[in-house]
């Protein structure tokens, strides 16, 4: 092969793609859509996505990893999954965002003071302290690390004291709370997983 | 009682629409005998109630009169109709077919004059015209039916209709007596050519065909289209009975999809593009057509007549598969999406709004009768272990008119080479 073909060949090789491929979930998906756009009209928060998925398929195909990654789009998602239901390719869609907004976590570049990312984060935090997911404090984080604080805290406060009386939310939670069973185990298992997890993204690295 | 003469040289074509008829007439023409099944009161199937063929906007009428001519004129074709193949068992050179006949009610006598039709007052949903308009209990199946007979619906036996009809009958072709019959004979080869259906679009939830008026399927709207059809020819919208101008094309409705049609139907895009044509044909310039699609595959040379449809300016393109069809308050379907130039989000109202929908092969692969090779769309693969028994048409695949009636002699040149094996072996 001379020169031109391999340059030509390297222009056009799209590693975004295959990157896609190996680090996220259901990647290899990606490549399978057809660009119909059913999933775009589908979606109920459609109006808020800058990008649809499909166009992030398209994006990511084209190799535009920056616009894709920094994307506020796939942390959009909120999991209704009329997209999967209506593709007409069983493109896995909303894992597909779900993963994608995973990666963009994992190599710092989801765009800050996102809501979403900041309550997943929370969501993860809490979850990781007792192995179980302390409702109250994730509530109360929530309402003053994303929401406007006390002033959030009052309006949902009868829907709290309901809660509260049906036995379904203990106050006494807040203190501590409770944990799974066997904490360290978890604790373990969560190390080993994000051990391998951290092994697998070094290898696409290099 | 029906009696058909038939040997192992005879050819079972089951199936009357144009790929079988076309397979019969052709294996016939060679001097082979050749019984001709249909389930319909008469041939030509679906290609019957088309308005106009692409790419030539000619009339299948034209096509179908000189197949039914040759049908007549042939005296190696038995054609038995409302009769279904209910069992075969054999193998190539040597199959048992059994045949199960419904009653038509009315016997050879019949000169379809419609004297019967006149006096008989029940009506029902017409299915020639996919229930768009009725017909009485006495009717002719459409004005071009082969056999030129009438037929009586079994609901209205045992009621006075039946016996108005027989009393109008003047040439005593009205027979209430008759039974469902069994027909058993001998055939050294099958075709299979029992066509397709219509997808059901009322199982495309998001696009509510079965909730909307004003929502048709490209098959319906054939119809309607059609100066013979439920409308007289008009395009107008169901709901209210006004000229419907602003017209949308939903394309791949229900096929390329995995929750429907896995396959392309491949003709729903030049049936779409025909269809532009009856609206700009019918309104001039105040006709305003919408094609929404994912990509217009006009097959081979038919890219020209997707060209001359491109160059009207009264129809243009959105490439986007519509995600949901709702409907406004005037009555309206509105098309929702995101199309795929430039991801715009659109909600367009429409006067109506036509589903291609695609072919569903009516192989049943369930039910039938011997082993052999069904795929995943349900079409019959051509395969060794399918023996003396070759799919024409579409029952092997989708196709347009002019592929099904090619495909159709190819399987009556197999089914001959069949024939030839056993008479050289027993001569």
């Amino acid at each position: 092969m001379n020169d031109l073909n391999t340059n030509m060949i390297e222009k056009y090789r799209n590693s975004f793609l295959n990157e896609v491929e190996a680090n996220v979930e259901e990647g290899e998906w990606v490549k399978m859509c057809m660009q119909c756009g059913v999933c775009s009209g589908s979606c109920p928060l459609g109006n808020a996505w800058e990008h649809p998925p499909q166009e992030l398929f398209m994006m990511i195909r084209a190799g535009k990893r920056e616009e894709v990654l920094s994307s506020d789009s796939m942390w959009m998602c909120t999991s209704c999954y009329n997209c999967i239901v209506r593709c007409p390719r069983e493109v896995p869609i909303t894992h597909i965002m779900h993963g994608l907004a995973h990666y963009a976590r994992r190599l710092g570049m989801e765009p800050k003071e996102q809501p979403t990312a900041k309550f997943a984060q929370l969501f993860w935090d809490n979850l990781m302290k007792k192995g179980r997911v302390n409702e109250l404090k994730l509530g109360i984080d929530l309402y003053f690390k994303v929401g406007e604080g006390m002033k959030t805290a009052l309006k949902n406060k009868d829907i709290g004291i309901a809660m509260w009386k049906a036995k379904r939310m203990n106050p006494m939670e807040f203190f501590g709370g409770h944990a799974v069973k066997d904490l360290n185990g978890f604790q373990k298992a969560i190390k080993k997983a994000e051990e391998l997890e951290a092994a697998r993204l070094d290898k696409h690295k290099a | 009682m029906t009696e058909v003469v038939a040997t192992n040289e005879t050819i079972l074509v089951v199936g009357g629409g144009i790929s079988g008829m076309t397979a019969a007439i052709e294996a016939a023409e060679t001097g082979k005998r050749v019984v001709l099944v249909e389930k319909r009161a008469y041939l030509g199937g679906r290609v019957s109630q088309f308005y106009k063929y692409f790419p030539k906007m000619c009339f299948p009428t034209c096509g179908l009169e000189i197949n039914q001519r040759r049908t007549k004129m042939n005296p190696n074709i038995t054609v038995l109709t409302m009769a279904e193949v209910t069992n075969l068992e054999g193998e190539a050179g040597n199959y048992n077919a059994t045949i199960t006949l419904s009653p038509r009610y009315i016997n050879d006598n019949c000169t379809g004059c419609g004297d019967c039709a006149k006096v008989v007052e029940a009506e029902f949903d017409n299915e020639y015209d996919y229930g768009m308009s009725k017909r009485k209990g006495a009717y002719l199946p459409h004005v071009m039916a082969h056999p030129m007979r009438y037929v009586l619906d079994p609901a209205i036996i045992g009621t006075e209709d039946a016996d108005k009809a027989r009393a109008a009958c003047k040439v005593d072709a009205v027979d209430l007596d008759m039974q469902q019959e069994e027909v058993k004979f001998n055939c050294g080869a099958v075709i299979w050519a029992t066509g397709w259906q219509p997808y059901d679009a009322d199982k495309i939830q998001p696009y509510g065909h079965d909730r909307f008026d004003n929502v048709l399927s490209n098959v319906e709207f054939e119809r309607m289209c059609d100066p013979k059809g439920p409308t007289g020819g008009k395009i107008v919208r169901p709901s209210d009975g006004k000229v419907a101008k602003n017209i949308a094309f939903i394309q791949c409705a229900g096929s390329r999809d995995h929750n429907h049609l896995y396959h392309c139907s491949r003709i729903c895009c030049m049936a779409t593009l025909k269809q532009t044509n009856y609206v700009t044909d019918a309104l001039g310039d105040d006709a305003d057509v919408t094609i929404y699609y994912i990509d217009i595959r006009s097959i081979d040379r038919f890219e020209d007549f997707y060209k001359k449809v491109q160059d009207n300016d009264n129809v243009k393109f959105i490439k986007s598969k519509v995600a949901s069809v709702t409907r406004d308050s005037g009555g309206n379907p509105v098309c929702n999406g995101v199309d795929t130039e430039g991801y715009h989000r659109y909600a367009n109202a429409h006067d109506m709004v036509i589903l291609a929908t695609g072919m569903e092969p009516s192989v049943d692969a369930d039910k039938f009768p011997v082993d052999i090779v069904i795929n995943r769309e349900g079409f019959i693969e051509a395969d060794e272990k399918n023996g003396g028994i070759f799919a024409a048409g579409v029952a092997s695949e989708a196709l347009d008119v002019n592929r099904a009636v090619q495909h159709a002699t190819g399987a009556a040149l197999r089914a001959i080479q069949v024939i030839n094996r056993v008479a050289t072996t027993e001569a």
